[in-house]
């Protein structure tokens, strides 16, 4: 379908865009840069902040850029001084009601509002409000809200609303008296969040951040009594990078390998070990239930917001999901089981930290079902990208001027198929990589399923397979999630494999991942480019099944046996139960 | 005035929930549903309890918080449902300028809550309201049907000791 193109003027500048873009969108598609900070590409475009206003001709008043459709022959002026004044005033009464800790806020170098001020040349506050205090709730295991920094954009309330349809966070009251947060004022923890975390990457400013468990692994670090053994998830090796400055999709494995040895872990370990034994249990799962007749189709479970999405909100479809840990739980009882007992230290005396993408692993690492028969909780800290960032600047390395590092071997040999679980469809196509193999026998089975990738929301294919046709779907986005199991539940998507994730895009984009201002967006497909390197990696990569990978072969043969067993069931599994929505004793 | 969170145990009966739900049911799926069933709701329970959002953000498949978010917003929404003793105090201009706000942080601390709220045991709920037509009593406040005129703080103690 050919779309009706609009030419108008902006500055001057003859700017020719498809209909029904917004002026915002048209100035910077020609270079100029509008200044915003409500405005999140996609997800929150509702001229609320009035910072993104412009001057259009025959207007009768200054408009809202963002949400301000082009149309034919406009004529539009972003620089004029009657916009610049009405920016700064607009901004400067935002800031009125921000409390203004700079130097010691989480955002620090990251904040949009920060950067704007500068960028507005806000050099006084007139109207600064020195007597707000912080408003810390801080009651759920993977977040910090802090009301006191926020200036109402509502960019979190729609990705929770439209994005993740989870809405557990809205503007309640009035006027002056507005304020983010939960239904009936009820803390974090009170309510079905699903600790996704994509609020705190869509905040412009400190009102919302990860809860920074750093201090528990410096504790550990300094601890002679601990051995402390760390794992990153795969996703995390190309994004690190950004926070020290490199470009989106750098690929920083050996600098990030470098980094923790440096940081003082005793071994440095890789996640996707974890995922390779993942896609074994849930391979071999799913192979039963195909030839016995489980449920089908059958889920995965790598994704802890979409777990506990799954537990509130679809309780009855809980007997579709794998029983498999997720990778980083899998890694966690490894540790505490085969490497303790290979290395003859008990596992009490060992730490575990994962590094993940994720701000819902920190609620995963607490849930009770996930401990261990000999009484320890498979990780005991998990800390997000950012928090790593944090500690490798505290411990003063120069990220960039590291030496190439490679993982401890014992669970630090990873395959390509381990690799691309970063990205929404990679666990799929792990899986299918090895499930296929399995089927055909090995002979003429594919190596790649490119039907799953990519970044759309939701994607499917059909593969035929001796004795038995496969329909597969991989989505990602809660929202995205809900319309597939919908569809799943009135008979009209039927598939027998289905991965959810519940960041868009998959763990590339979880809510642990490095910030990025909203204005990038606007040019940038971010999950896009750090998925890409992902599958560049394991382009690169010698071997890219799992079942291929020696270190599984050797700790199936030596310890688990076989999988789907015994032993690997006691270590590798668990189940899953319904979980309440409200916390309200109510009788509906 | 923000929205006061009741203390006061739900006690909605089967009947003012099934005239709830086939409220719900007559405006589900339409857009804009949300306004005028949480006005029928407030209508049949007379105030808007967490159980009575949860029931309508269920059954208009809408998060409880945007439910919630419209509740908190409207000051025709109350959360709180009306005591035995109904006290309305004035806050129009002449009973402000005569020292209204002074008299309600009186009959606060006294109660022990705010505006907008009920006590624990729903014997009072206050509520601050606009001119009643009696300025020359200013400050004025009415509790059910009585009226109290020229009131001061001091004056608030025994008035409200006359209501069992």
């Amino acid at each position: 379908m050919e779309q009706n193109m609009v030419t108008l003027k902006i500055n001057d500048i003859p700017v020719t865009v498809p209909e029904g873009t917004s002026v915002l969108e048209a100035a910077r598609s020609a270079g100029i840069k509008v200044p915003s900070l409500c405005y999140l590409k996609g997800v929150n475009e509702i001229g609320a902040c009035r910072i993104c206003v412009v001057e259009v001709k025959g207007a009768k008043s200054l408009v809202a850029s963002c949400v301000y459709p082009v149309s034919e022959g406009m004529e539009v002026q972003t620089n004029t001084e009657k916009v610049r004044h009405s920016r700064q005033l607009t901004l400067e009464l935002i800031l009125s009601n921000h409390r203004m800790d700079c130097l010691t806020c989480a955002r620090n170098a990251h904040c949009e509002l920060r950067e704007l001020a500068a960028e507005l040349g806000i050099d006084a506050v007139r109207y600064a409000n020195d007597e707000l205090l912080p408003r810390i709730e801080d009651s759920a295991p993977h977040l910090v809200r802090d009301n006191s920094k926020c200036v109402l954009c509502r960019r979190c309330t729609a990705v929770c609303r439209t994005t993740q349809e989870v809405g557990v966070i809205g503007p309640n009251d009035r006027g002056f008296a507005t304020h983010i947060g939960c239904a009936f004022d009820r803390d974090l923890a009170e309510v079905d969040c699903v600790s996704c975390g994509q609020c705190i990457v869509a905040c412009p400013t400190g009102a919302l951040s990860e809860k920074d468990d750093t201090a528990k692994v410096w504790a550990a670090l300094n601890d002679p009594a601990k051995h402390v053994v760390v794992g990153p998830a795969p996703s995390v090796r190309v994004t690190l990078g950004e926070c020290f400055g490199l470009p989106i999709g750098a690929n920083v494995e050996g600098k990030m390998v470098t980094a923790l040895r440096r940081l003082g872990f005793d071994r440095v370990f890789d996640v996707d070990n974890g995922a390779d034994f993942t896609i074994m249990e849930e391979g071999a799962e799913f192979l039963e239930r195909i030839q016995e007749g489980g449920a089908l189709p059958m889920i995965t479970s790598c994704s802890p917001g979409w777990i506990r999405y799954c537990e509130q909100h679809h309780p009855d479809m809980l007997p579709h999901l794998s029983t498999c840990k997720s990778p980083q739980q899998m890694f966690g009882s490894l540790v505490k089981s085969y490497y303790a007992e290979k290395m003859g230290i008990d596992p009490k005396d060992i730490v575990v930290v994962s590094v993940m993408p994720c701000t819902a692993k920190k609620y995963e690492v607490r849930r009770e079902e996930q401990r261990m028969a000999n009484g320890c909780m498979p990780v005991d800290v998990s800390i997000t990208t950012r928090e790593l960032a944090r500690m490798i600047q505290r411990a003063g390395l120069l990220f960039d001027h590291l030496p190439e590092g490679q993982f401890d071997p014992m669970l630090g040999l990873s395959t390509g198929a381990s690799v691309i679980f970063g990205a929404s469809g990679g666990v799929m196509e792990a899986a299918l990589r090895t499930v296929v193999e399995t089927l055909t026998g090995g002979e003429m089975a594919p190596l790649e399923f490119r039907e799953v990738r990519g970044m759309k929301g939701i994607k499917e294919a059909v593969y035929e397979l001796p004795g038995r046709t496969v329909r597969v779907c991989a989505a990602s986005g809660l929202h995205n999630a809900k319309m597939v199991l919908d569809g799943v539940k009135n008979g009209t998507m039927q598939y027998d494999f289905i991965e959810f994730m519940a960041c868009p895009g998959g763990c590339i984009n979880g809510g642990g991942q490095p910030l990025q201002p909203a204005i990038v967006r606007s040019f940038t497909d971010i999950p896009a480019l750090r998925a890409a390197a992902l599958y560049q990696q394991d382009e690169a990569m010698p071997i890219r099944k799992s079942h291929e990978n020696p270190v599984l072969q050797t700790v199936y043969q030596d310890y688990l046996g076989k999988p789907g067993g015994h032993k690997a069931h006691e270590l590798l599994h668990c189940t899953y139960v319904p979980q309440k929505r409200y916390r309200t004793e109510n009788r509906f | 005035m923000p929205n006061v969170k009741t203390v006061v145990p739900y006690s909605g009966t089967e009947e003012q929930e099934a005239r709830l739900r086939a409220v719900i049911e007559a405006h589900k799926g339409q857009p804009g549903a949300t306004m005028p069933v949480l006005q029928a709701a407030q209508e049949i329970f007379g105030y808007l309890p967490e159980e009575v959002q949860i029931m309508v953000a269920e059954g208009l498949d809408i998060p409880l918080s945007e439910v919630y978010g419209v509740a908190s917003f409207y000051a025709q929404f109350t959360l709180n449902p009306k005591g035995k003793y109904q006290i309305s105090l004035c806050l129009g201009t002449a009973c402000y300028v005569k020292g209204a706000s002074d008299v309600l942080a009186a009959v606060e601390k006294h109660l022990g809550i705010r505006s907008g709220a009920i006590t624990p045991d729903g014997k009072f709920s206050l509520d601050a309201c606009r001119c009643i037509g009696a300025c020359g009593l200013a400050p004025v406040m009415m509790i059910n049907n009585d009226v109290y005129g020229r009131l001061t703080p001091d004056l608030v103690g025994g008035i409200l000791e006359k209501y069992d």
